[in-house]
């Protein structure tokens, strides 16, 4: 993984001293909120519901076990025990102090990690595939590119105040795994004729508009690339509306200038961009490069995971993954206990998981988009003992990708942007659904659940979505099909009126029977629905 | 009835204007009728609150209860975590938040 250099340390230090002196400034009045507020902005410091809320940069989900122990340490000592993982691979906490935000950047510092761009009209962290270097399908590690997109974009003065935020997302292979086409920037790496670029998708998003983005250019070389995405931003820095917030994204620019005049104007941009030079050299391309070499692997002893205990096979069957590298694995921990709050780790919880990383998966763990955490390399036979401690810790649902996997924003219990609850929802389905015989059975559907509209619970790309709205001052649930934010990205539809709380858990177990009588072989939820349509699920709910 | 709510400062803990101080319990809030403007800049003037605004509200025989929703959650705490509101051992004290 990456390692600071001289210059990041100093930046991310000096911004903590920065932050540091206006903490005091503000406490001890010599600014007003109002001049404040922006200053913590940038440093991913909000005023949430109950408190403050840190939101911690986890640059393409990569973390190794130092970092995450660093994570546990500042929710046991800051926080009230716990850190809540989200979709954008981050990782945020609900309980902070103003006063102690410039210890906890502190903190994070000594580990190389920091909360700035996290918030603000700025590039926002890049994310990635949280099995990159691990995947057996990857023409190459994403991370090399998410990383060299990271330090071009932190703090690039051009795209510091955009007309709103922007999310890049960098994949390599063919399966999708970070929902690449709901980004502003979606990248896929890929290689033609033995030369590796990427294919670029612009203008993708959920929120208030969901788009999934078009395809702009079909192949850029790997040494085009950074210019060309200058390209991207330059021509949506210059013309993004920048004075209605609801039009301010690139997916409303592209819409309305259509597809080809944006690929157009990008390209006589990017004539002007590449004369400037900003490619990385080859030297500076493969420093990075050695950072995300692969993990000193051992020859693969042939010997397979003893499956006599019937619940660690389960597990093996429905969280683990196979590795490009023969005698090992990929675990995916899942965050979504039953009755849990889907993403929320305790500090105990994170140390552990800090601890396997370090002793069986060369010091590594991921953070995914589906509020997960990922080992990405286990060797197979240390799958038991990995799975006991995981279980016994609360950490083995197996139940990766089924209906109870359930990503859900943090809703009216904790946003102020709210206009429902959704971590509720999320445990009366998972109770409903409790059996996971019964949850295997219905196989792969993928149920995100939003607050508002602002869809940070995803459900746009719910293959059943959930989207919580406020009707005269009670919460109702609006139900959606159809979406994915994989590689056969789609949005999902409104089925009709809103149910109450209830109302809302019943029509998702209607749904599901439609499909088990509906489905032929081999199909998924998703793929039934694309065969059927929406009527049959219609008729099932509103008779 | 009108309270006025926001956030303490340097602590970010939900806060109740009492009539004379903050109260961490919405029990302890007093009517504010159309005097919440004016408290609120001249306590934000102080520093003793942070994005502080006025909200409807009813009185009960247990004391004032937000109408909205949002502004209950914010008085108890998450729905979802009793052992993190603001009455971890009372089991009815969420009763009223939804
Ligand atoms: C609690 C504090 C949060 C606030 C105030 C907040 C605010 C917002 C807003 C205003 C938007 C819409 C802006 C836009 O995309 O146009 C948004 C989008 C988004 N948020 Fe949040 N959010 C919060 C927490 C979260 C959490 C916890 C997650 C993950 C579980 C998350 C993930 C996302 C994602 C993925 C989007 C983008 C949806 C898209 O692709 O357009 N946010 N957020
Ligand atoms: S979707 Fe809405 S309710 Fe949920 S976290 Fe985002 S802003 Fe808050």
């Amino acid at each position: 993984m990456y390692k600071y250099d001289t210059y990041d340390q100093a930046i991310v230090d000096s911004r903590v001293e920065e932050f540091r002196d206006q903490v005091k400034r503000r406490l001890a009045g010599q600014i007003t909120e109002d001049q404040f507020k922006p200053l913590r902005l940038m440093n991913g410091l909000y005023l949430q519901l109950h408190a403050y809320m840190l939101r911690v940069a986890v640059p393409y989900g990569t973390l190794d076990g130092r970092q995450m122990r660093m994570l546990g340490h500042i929710a046991r000592k800051y926080d009230r025990g716990y850190g809540h993982f989200t979709t954008r691979q981050n990782i945020q906490y609900n309980w902070i102090k103003l006063e102690d935000a410039p210890d906890i950047l502190a903190d994070l510092a000594t580990v190389e990690m920091h909360a700035i761009q996290t918030s603000g009209n700025c590039i926002r962290n890049i994310s990635s595939d949280q099995y990159a270097g691990a995947a057996a399908d990857e023409v190459t590690d994403p991370r090399v590119w998410a990383e060299l997109l990271r330090q071009w974009s932190t703090f690039h003065p051009e795209f510091s105040y955009l007309p709103r935020k922007f999310k890049i997302a960098v994949i390599a292979a063919d399966e999708d795994r970070a929902a690449m086409r709901l980004h502003d920037i979606g990248i896929q790496l890929i290689e033609r004729d033995g030369q590796l670029g990427g294919r670029v998708f612009v203008g993708g998003g959920m929120g208030r508009t969901p788009m999934v983005a078009p395809e702009i250019k079909d192949f850029i070389t790997a040494a085009d690339l950074l210019s060309y995405v200058e390209a991207c931003l330059r021509v949506y820095n210059r013309y993004g509306r920048r004075d209605n917030i609801y039009k301010a994204r690139i997916k409303i620019l592209i819409h309305e200038l259509g597809a080809d005049e944006y690929r157009r104007q990008v390209e006589e941009e990017f004539a002007l961009v590449k004369a400037l030079g900003i490619d990385p050299p080859q030297a500076e391309f493969d420093r990075i490069s050695a950072f995300f070499a692969p993990p000193a692997f051992v020859a693969d002893d042939g010997v397979a995971a003893d499956r006599s205990d019937p619940d660690f096979a389960v597990w093996l069957d429905q969280n683990v993954k196979p590795h490009k590298q023969p005698g090992y694995a990929i675990v995916n921990i899942s965050l979504k206990p039953t009755a849990g709050i889907p993403g929320d780790a305790s500090a105990d919880q994170i140390d552990l998981m800090a601890d396997l990383a370090e002793r069986y998966s060369f010091d590594e763990l991921r953070v995914t988009h589906a509020q997960n955490i990922v080992l990405p390399h286990v060797r197979t036979a240390d799958l038991y003992t990995v799975w006991q401690a995981l279980d016994a810790a609360g950490l083995a649902p197996a139940n990766l990708d089924l209906i109870s996997d359930i990503i859900a924003c943090p809703g009216l219990d904790y946003c102020s942007l709210a206009n429902a609850r959704s971590i509720p929802i999320a445990q009366k389905i998972a109770e409903r659904f409790a059996d996971l015989g019964r949850q295997r059975e219905l196989g792969e559907l993928k149920l995100k659940i939003s607050g508002c509209i602002n869809a940070c619970g995803h459900h746009h790309a719910g293959h059943i979505g959930i989207l919580g709205v406020d009707k005269k001052g009670t919460e109702n649930y609006q139900l959606l099909l159809g979406g994915s934010g994989a590689e056969d990205a789609s949005l999902a539809r409104i089925t009709g009126p809103g149910f109450d709380e209830d109302g809302i858990v019943d029509a998702v177990e209607k749904v599901t029977n439609v499909y088990l009588a509906s489905r032929e072989d081999g199909e998924r939820f998703l793929d039934t629905y694309r065969r059927v349509g929406l009527d049959p699920f219609k008729e099932a709910l509103y008779g | 009835m009108k309270l006025l709510t926001g956030n303490d400062l340097p602590t970010g803990d939900v806060i109740w204007w009492t009539g004379e101080s903050w109260s961490r319990h919405v029990e302890d809030a007093a009517d504010v009728t159309d005097q919440g403007e004016s408290i609120a800049r001249a306590e934000e003037g102080a520093r003793r609150v942070n994005a502080a605004y006025v909200i409807d509200a009813t009185a009960t025989p247990e004391g004032p209860r937000p109408a909205h929703i949002k502004d209950r959650v914010r008085a108890l705490g998450p729905t979802v975590r009793p052992d993190l509101t603001l009455k971890p051992a009372d089991p009815q004290a969420g009763s009223w938040v939804i």
